[in-house]
């Protein structure tokens, strides 16, 4: 490729009009060294172009001169008079002559205090049609699985059990391990607070009614939104974008049957396994910090949490668990389904899926603790 | 049409594991020529625009474009000549995060010293060559249908005033007329701006439209290049019945 020699150019002032002598390579790598230039140029009209001394020329450059003609001339659509001999000049510029008729100016978007207003208002518009939507989408999967139970034969339970392993077995391993060191530390703060009165005993009452009552299960369910959640609505939404749910409902399947019941069933089911093994877990911790620290014998401990520990403690967190389970799968079938034709909208859709999903999770857990609060548990 | 010869492939290899693609493929493309290259679906026409640009890593042969070696060059010379030639994918690969003003002005952003003024300007203008109107600049590349997305995709393409063009299916999944007006988009740039363009096409009706040259992929090689007339007559079942079938035969008026 020869050397590029930078553009220039000369406006030449006459009686009769102007004509501006361009020189060098006006290609796409060069012109803005003559752009600035080119705007402020006021010539005489009318302007001719004299194109005898011009190196290479591209589209880029070929634009640049025709909107310099262009203003020169405003009010007439007839391109300027071109002089001198060049190879592909002409042709370029009478091209991107046709093409570049000045765009109407984008639209003006209000600012300041009206914008603010108006995304306030569309905000909270947002937040209306997502809490209804999502109501109608819990009714129409509620109506789906009571429909399934009741014939449990049109049950897809290969699809429950495959779900049940994705998403429940294989998040065994980290949930129990989370839980494990959340124990720990529980156990480790409730010794430091409770030695000062000298009360380090009472850790075994902490370990238990935290555990039991709340850890085990919040923590499942924060796992699982960030982990099951993002996968479901991924899923989902890439067969949406695909378009392999249309293609499911035109054979005559249902997406709520084939999709959503099996997801929602088998995390019901799931999650209050996990639960189960997280409580366990979170316990194990707070029992090793006993031992290893507090020189409390393991024996002691539990012999000490079942004593003083009620069992009422431990159906509490339970009876949480299929809640967030259910809650999870719903808002990650929903959102898989909202997912439209683009891949911002698949990133869009997994992101709301885990927020709204870790969202409903801590305020159904502060619902529930004011419900058993009442209730006197 | 001059016999400078801007892509030369010499005893091309390519493989995906064990499977081999092309064996001794010979190929040359001369400067200012529309290409267009057939063969039977799976016969490997996208790996060969694919080998051509970088993307697949060639197991044997060599492929000169500009009379350079592209596995030869060094990281900066490799780019600058990167910027000679535009690809347009098969679906139009448009970044779906950016509005199609945008998406042309990527390789301008990367690439050259343009002010955001003129680039906008540029894109504007690239946007409105390619076929589009002037409102498609700001919409979202999924909020274009196909043929649009085809047309943006072009303009990305042409960003930078590429002397190279690979089209990779342009036309298909269009409706005739959408098509067919792609077909004269493509030769009147070619015209306009002095192109040389790489077309993959299963579409009779392109290839009549726009090409100057046909060359025909089959049996991992180069079965045939010449023009649609001299491929009529040439002696290879897939040939004739590529060119001899109903929609042969009526793309090309015999």
């Amino acid at each position: 490729m020869a050397d590029t020699v930078s553009p220039d150019f000369a406006l030449d002032q006459g009686d009769e009009g102007s004509v501006l002598r361009v020189s060098g390579d006006w290609t796409v790598a060069t012109v803005q060294d003559v752009d600035e230039a080119l705007r402020e140029l006021a010539p005489a009209t009318p302007l001719r172009l004299d194109v005898t001394n011009l190196g290479r020329l591209d589209t880029a450059g070929a634009f640049v001169l025709d909107r310099t003609l262009r203003a020169a001339m405003p009010g007439t659509e007839d391109s300027a008079e071109i002089i001198g001999d060049h190879a592909t000049a002409r042709g370029l510029i009478a091209q991107v002559h046709a093409v570049s008729t000045p765009a109407p100016p984008p639209p003006v978007r209000p600012g300041g205090l009206m914008a603010m207003l108006e995304r306030t208002g569309e905000g909270f518009l947002n937040i209306v049609t997502e809490s209804i939507a999502t109501l109608a989408f819990l009714g129409e999967t509620l109506v789906t699985c009571a429909r399934l139970l009741l014939r449990p034969w049109k049950l897809r339970w290969t699809s429950i059990v495959a779900v049940m392993e994705e998403a429940g077995l294989d998040a065994l391993p980290i949930i129990a391990f989370l839980s494990f060191f959340v124990g720990m530390v529980v156990a480790f703060i409730g010794a430091t607070t409770l030695s000062d009165f000298d009360l380090q005993i009472y850790t075994v009452e902490l370990i238990g009614y935290s555990e039991l009552r709340e850890f085990g299960v919040v923590l499942t369910g924060i796992v699982l939104a960030g982990r099951t959640n993002s996968s479901f609505t991924a899923q989902i939404g890439t067969m949406k974008m695909r378009q392999e749910i249309d293609a499911m409902q035109t054979l005559g399947l249902k997406p709520m049957e084939v999709l959503v019941a099996p997801r929602i069933i088998a995390m019901v089911i799931m999650t209050p396994v996990l639960a189960f093994v997280a409580t366990l877990a979170g316990i194990a911790g707070g029992i090793m910090v006993g031992w290893l620290s507090l020189d409390i014998n393991p024996g002691v401990f539990i012999e000490r949490l079942r004593t003083s520990v009620p069992l009422d403690q431990f159906w509490v967190g339970m009876s949480k668990a299929p809640v967030f389970g259910f809650v999870c799968a719903l808002i990650a079938c929903r959102q898989g389904l909202n997912v439209g034709g683009s891949v911002q909208s698949l990133g869009h859709s997994t992101t709301t899926s885990v927020v709204q999903a870790l969202f409903a999770i801590i305020v159904i857990d502060a619902m529930f603790a004011i419900f058993y609060m009442e209730m006197g548990i | 049409m001059t016999d400078d010869i801007i892509i030369r492939i010499r005893g091309l290899k390519t493989a995906y594991g064990s499977h081999v693609v092309h064996e001794n493929l010979d190929l040359d493309i001369c400067r200012g020529e529309i290409i267009g290259i057939i063969g039977p679906s799976g016969c490997g026409k996208s790996v060969l625009l694919r080998a051509i640009v970088g993307l697949k890593e060639p197991a044997a042969g060599s492929i000169e474009v500009f009379g350079r070696r592209l596995e030869t060059l060094d990281p900066v010379e490799r780019s600058a000549l990167e910027r000679r030639w535009g690809v347009m994918f098969q679906d139009g690969a448009l970044f779906s995060n950016l509005t199609v003003r945008e998406n042309v002005e990527v390789p301008m952003k990367e690439h050259t010293k343009l002010g955001p003024q003129l680039r906008e300007e540029l894109a504007d203008m690239k946007i409105r060559l390619a076929g589009l109107g002037p409102d498609a600049g700001a919409k979202n590349p999924s909020d274009l249908s196909g043929g649009m997305r085809k047309r943006a995709a072009l303009a990305r393409a042409l960003a930078l005033d590429p002397e190279l063009l690979f089209l990779d299916e342009p036309t298909a999944g269009l409706d005739p007329i959408t098509a067919a007006g792609f077909d004269v988009l493509v030769r009147k740039l070619q015209r306009a701006l002095g192109l040389t363009v790489f077309l993959v096409t299963h579409d009779v009706d392109t290839l009549q439209a726009t090409c100057d040259r046909i060359a025909v992929l089959g049996e991992k090689h180069v079965l045939a290049v010449g023009t649609i007339e001299e491929l009529r007559t040439f002696d290879h079942p897939w040939v004739q019945e590529y060119f001899g079938g109903p929609r042969g035969r009526a793309a090309t008026g015999h």
